[in-house]
């Protein structure tokens, strides 16, 4: 046996200019949840299991863009969406414009396991959420002051056009030229949440969250929703990816690390590799993956991603730049 | 090389359709296939050309998409489509529609005056608004077939995904979703289209499946899963969306050209026969070389295809028309 892997993701295109205490805030969320992952792992638990309890744990802290702490909608509202993966019959669900539900990746795993269905939204997945018991609360509890502050920038930026100056009042003190999405990116917040495993017995599972792009139309879906664009698994990976929803999902980015293995025999890292380097034109975008091998691998073509990573042999590393 | 065109009014038609549903379907397929010649002819882009032709499958109520969409649980109509064009493989979807006559439109404004790709729901109801759309009460999509459809599901107490042959087990086991005597069936509408540049487009839309829970959304708004086009091919799926989603199936053919240098039959084939469970998928796709192909493992699938040297068919099980 190759021995279990896990990877976990905090979004990919970060402020280069982030102040450090936050840095530390996410590493330190990171490195928790890789060790609830890696805990799970070790006593048995199966992929599928391990990746909805640490994406729970991602959307509970309101650090990372996900659950508490989701970016806002054009209207100050919460709209989250979030899908999982179970690589061994590549059973899937997946949920948008959920606005109570407080854990939508468990939400998702329901659509998954109690209907008949791989994908439901809004009122429709509201619905579904009562029924089920889920916890549900106001959609204020998403709602953290950070974000509401990042709104009110966000929509200064827009009306700038094409200009790069940004207030500086509480963006990380200083001017940032670099961009995603056409926001600068200390008002970006492109931080999708996510998390690869593969257990002891080479099963591989994938699920990713969000609260989605900033300012985003109310009603607007991206890619982590969507099976094949932010999330995929099946018999040889899972993998879960963040950045400009636009590129990922015309790209086809998830299902595509999974394509060039099967189909050109590469290996996981040569296929993440392969994949951040063609398959994102102007996009920004990042993804971690797991192997049925035992193998965990990450790639981003923007600057930096948060992310960690642990294997079965006693490697763990966290990190957000190069 | 000339240009090529292929349509779908939706894969699984029982070999028992009786000759007065089956007549017009054929007819609406043919009427369809001459409006995408024209366009073709007259040097419209492809991706205008998939556009119209799909817009005209939305307004016929023979097919499930715009009018003639099946009903929710609720009896309500909820309509998805999307577009994508295979040059700059920007793309636009749209989900949960109610009100908007031509969904596959809405998908290209979001494609074309948007930031987004996706939009659904009340967002794209809002949307539709803004941006002039025409509209109509909700009530106008429903057909008379569609509320006897929705009842028999309901007797039944099933998801179908179209006409009224009964299915054996809604309830997903986990694994596949087999159906009864291979009968699944789906009316979703798609159109691709290649010219003779080797420019590529396609385009989806449904009302999705009978009684299907409010909120489901399937394959046909999900690029890669339903629709697909790049520089190799384009490609529309239709059946079981669930499966569709899964497999990535329009995705796949564009992959299986692309890593494994297969033709473009080739690659659908291998989707449609060794990649999906029987009884469950069916699509049509173009390449850039004006290859046509339009597999499907169900028992039919309504389609037509013609190519600019004046060949052109039009088919439901396997022995097409040619016209």
């Amino acid at each position: 046996m190759a021995g279990w892997a896990i990877a976990v993701h905090g979004g990919a295109g970060v402020d280069p200019n982030l102040p450090p205490q936050r840095q530390e805030e996410a590493k330190q969320l990171l490195t928790h949840c890789l060790n609830l992952g890696i805990s799970a792992l070790r006593s048995g638990a199966s992929a599928v299991d391990v990746v909805e309890l640490v994406v729970r744990q991602l959307e509970t802290d309101p650090i990372f863009n996900s659950g508490r702490g989701s970016a806002l909608t054009a209207k100050g509202t919460v709209e989250m969406e979030a899908s999982i993966m179970d690589g061994t019959k590549r059973r899937c669900g997946a949920v948008s414009g959920v606005s109570t539900v407080k854990n939508p990746v468990s939400l998702a795993r329901l659509v998954m396991e109690k209907s008949p269905h791989s994908y439901l939204a809004f009122a429709g997945a509201e619905e579904f959420a009562r029924q089920q018991g889920v916890e549900v609360v106001d959609n204020e509890y998403f709602i953290t002051p950070d974000n509401v502050g990042m709104l009110k920038l966000a929509k200064e930026a827009n009306t700038i056009m094409f200009d790069y100056r940004i207030p500086t009042e509480k963006c990380a003190g200083l001017e940032s030229p670099v961009k995603m999405n056409g926001l600068p990116i200390s008002v970006y917040a492109p931080e999708t949440v996510g998390c690869v495993v593969v257990d002891s017995e080479g099963r591989c599972a994938a699920a990713t969250s969000t609260g989605g792009l900033m300012n985003k139309m109310s009603g607007r879906i991206g890619d982590s929703p969507l099976i094949g664009a932010g999330t995929y698994a099946c018999e040889v990976c899972g993998v879960s990816c963040t950045g400009e929803g636009e590129a990922i999902i015309r790209g086809t980015l998830a299902r595509e690390v999974a394509a060039v293995m099967e189909y050109k025999d590469l290996g996981l890292q040569e296929a993440v590799d392969f994949v951040i380097k063609h398959r994102l034109d102007e996009g920004f975008a990042g993804l971690i993956a797991v192997s049925n091998k035992g193998e965990v691998a990450y790639g981003f073509n923007c600057n930096g991603m948060f992310r960690g990573c642990a294997t079965e042999n006693g490697f763990m590393e966290v990190g957000i730049w190069e | 090389m000339g240009w090529a065109i292929a349509l779908h009014g939706g894969a699984g038609v029982p070999y028992s359709l009786p000759p007065e549903r089956r007549q017009p379907r054929e007819e609406a397929l043919r009427h369809c296939l001459q409006i995408g010649i024209k366009a073709l002819n007259s040097k419209m882009t492809p991706l205008d050309v998939v556009e119209l032709v799909v817009r005209e499958l939305e307004i016929i109520p023979h097919f499930n998409a715009g009018r003639g969409s099946v009903l929710t649980n609720k009896g309500t109509i909820e309509m998805e489509a999307s577009i994508m064009d295979g040059n700059t493989m920007k793309c636009g979807a749209v989900s949960g529609l109610t009100t908007v006559v031509n969904a596959v439109s809405l998908a290209r404004l979001v494609m074309e005056n948007t930031p987004h790709i996706y939009l659904a729901f009340d967002g794209a109801e809002e949307f539709a608004r803004q941006q002039g759309v025409e509209t109509v009460d909700s009530s106008h999509f429903i057909t008379e077939e569609n509320i006897e459809r929705l009842n028999q599901a309901k007797e039944a107490n099933r998801v179908q995904i179209d006409y009224t042959q009964p299915i054996y087990n809604d309830t997903k086991s986990g694994t596949e979703t087999p159906f009864a005597n291979g009968d699944s069936q789906t009316g979703t509408v798609g159109c691709v289209a290649v010219d003779s540049n080797g420019n590529l487009a396609s385009a989806t839309s449904t009302g999705g499946l009978v009684n299907k829970m409010v909120g489901r959304i399937g394959d046909t708004s999900v690029i890669g899963a339903g629709t697909y086009a790049n520089e190799l091919c384009a490609v529309s799926a239709t059946g079981v969306g669930e499966v569709i989603i899964r497999g990535t199936v329009a995705r796949d053919v564009a992959a299986l050209m692309e890593f494994k240098r297969l033709s473009l039959k080739e690659a659908a084939n291998i989707v449609i026969h060794e990649r999906t469970p029987k009884g469950t998928v069916g699509l049509v796709a173009v390449s850039a070389a004006g290859d046509i192909a339009m597999p499907y493992n169900t028992p039919g699938m309504f389609r037509a295809s013609a190519t600019e040297d004046g060949y052109s068919e039009v088919a439901i099980w396997s022995e097409p028309i040619i016209e």
